[in-house]
């Protein structure tokens, strides 16, 4: 499969364009690393290519298909830099982590997210803590693209290598295609089967 | 009192208990007998609050008229509490010229003086006890559902809300799930500080004459009969049902206001 951006543009209300004329295209199995300085419009790119915003011109293409056409679980899904803000602070966990549907034991077990985590509400949670929880409940079996944006600037480097080893290898075994984006240029390279700058994009 | 949320819960208890006894106190006593022996008498310890030109109980008028108010003030709190809710998160859900439509209604609502709206609903249902139901319910709700509509509004761009639509979440269930959890605390307080607006421009519209028949024992019946015998030197027919008209708004603002502190997410904690 291909997740592609063509010649995508956006901008927030009354303000210069973020994106103009924007390509990317990521295949299943490539790992692509994304470097750009801060207030690029990197989060940008991955809300539109997640579908969370409408672009302004240009299209995103799943199999050639727009994006918007899917319905249901999205297979394209974003790694939110604030785990934090990506789960309802109302709920207790286990109704955020089960609310779309199952979620694979195994997948729990490898992450090291235990039980009784999931019977606290996010507030009682650490960051590293919550974004396991995110990550085990965006790895559904209908997933083909995830999108990470900043997933691991806020975990110990003891943690960001587990998680990093967790993600590259659940990656491999579903096939999915993954999007890293981050300013540690070190961390790309180590991950990455290819890195690409901000200037790659306007090619 | 071990710290500030038991008093703050204890305040509110006892507030609302006070209600519902003066409610309670005012639905079930039969209906206060004339008696002709007893006119115009001051207050004394048979008749704390005195009797009228009729040698009616002022106390047991006053606390029927109370209950009167605060049922009505429940009916109609609750009635434009749940128009609000309905409004305000259509609004912001469905957003477009459903949002601009309500918006323009909100505005359009608070832009007519309360009591002018009230006197008009309630004339044109037919005045009693329907009408000024209606013309209270039907002219409380805006200021509440401009709140919530708000909230919703900003609700609708949290993260959390874009992860579960894009996890596959209907709608529906967002809505129920996601956003209506979010909006109760204000809607519980702001139901609860719409009763004393309620009850007071039930009282006003009655006394004006365009709301409850006189044979309804009203605090807005009853101050504006007293009217008449206030020359005459009969303080007591309107200061006692005056004052405790004053005791039970400033109960239920007091409530509303503890209720608030409880669950408003700034003070929640203290």
């Amino acid at each position: 499969m291909t997740l592609e951006a063509k010649n995508l543009s956006f901008s927030y209300p009354h303000k210069k364009a973020v994106l103009e004329r924007v390509n990317l295209s990521l295949r299943s199995g490539q790992r692509l690393g994304l470097s750009a300085p801060s207030g690029r419009g990197k989060t940008t790119l991955c809300r539109l290519l997640a579908g969370w915003e409408r672009p302004a011109g240009g299209q995103v293409l799943l199999d050639g298909r727009p994006l918007s056409q899917y319905r249901g679980f999205c297979p394209v899904q974003l790694l939110w830099q604030h785990p934090e803000e990506a789960v309802d602070p109302l709920l207790p966990l286990r109704r955020t982590l089960y609310e779309a549907g199952p979620v694979d034991r195994t997948l729990l077990d490898g992450l090291g997210v235990r039980d009784s985590w999931l019977e606290r509400y996010p507030s009682e949670l650490s960051g590293g803590e919550l974004q396991r929880v995110c990550v085990a409940r965006a790895l559904r079996p209908e997933l083909k693209f995830l999108l990470c944006d900043e997933v691991s600037a806020m975990l110990d480097l003891v943690t960001q290598a587990q998680l990093w080893r967790f993600l590259l290898d659940q990656a491999e075994r579903q096939g999915l295609g993954l999007l890293i984006v981050s300013h540690d240029d070190a961390l790309l390279f180590r991950l990455c089967t290819r890195v690409l700058t901000w200037k790659d994009l306007y090619m | 009192m071990k710290n500030r949320r038991q008093s703050t819960l204890l305040l509110l208890l006892l507030a609302g208990g006070a209600l519902c006894a003066v409610m309670l106190a005012g639905a079930l006593q039969p209906d206060a007998a004339a008696d002709f022996s007893q006119k115009n008498l001051p207050p004394c310890l048979a008749h704390p609050f005195g009797t009228d030109w009729l040698g009616r109980d002022m106390l047991g008028r006053t606390l029927a008229g109370l209950s009167l108010s605060i049922r009505l003030g429940l009916l109609t709190s609750a009635v434009s509490a749940a128009a609000a809710l309905a409004l305000g998160t259509a609004s912001a859900a469905l957003g477009g010229w459903v949002d601009s439509a309500i918006s323009w209604l909100i505005d359009l609502v608070m832009g007519v003086p309360h009591i002018l709206l009230i006197m008009l609903i309630s004339l044109a249902c037919g005045r009693g006890f329907w009408g000024v139901t209606l013309g209270v319910a039907l002219s409380h709700w805006p200021a509440l559902a401009r709140v919530l509509r708000g909230e919703a509004l900003q609700l609708r761009q949290a993260p959390y809300l874009q992860m579960a639509r894009r996890m596959g979440v209907p709608w529906g269930r967002v809505l129920t799930g996601h956003i209506v959890p979010h909006l109760l605390p204000q809607l519980w307080a702001g139901l609860i500080l719409q009763f004393p607006h309620a009850i007071l421009h039930e009282a006003s519209v009655t006394f004006l004459g365009f709301g409850l028949p006189p044979e309804e024992p009203a605090i807005g019946v009853i101050l504006s009969e007293s009217m008449a015998y206030l020359t005459t030197g009969r303080w007591w027919l309107a200061l006692f049902p005056g004052l405790t008209l004053a005791a039970t708004v400033s109960l239920f603002a007091l409530a509303g206001e503890r209720l608030r502190l409880l669950l408003a997410p700034a003070s929640a904690q203290e």
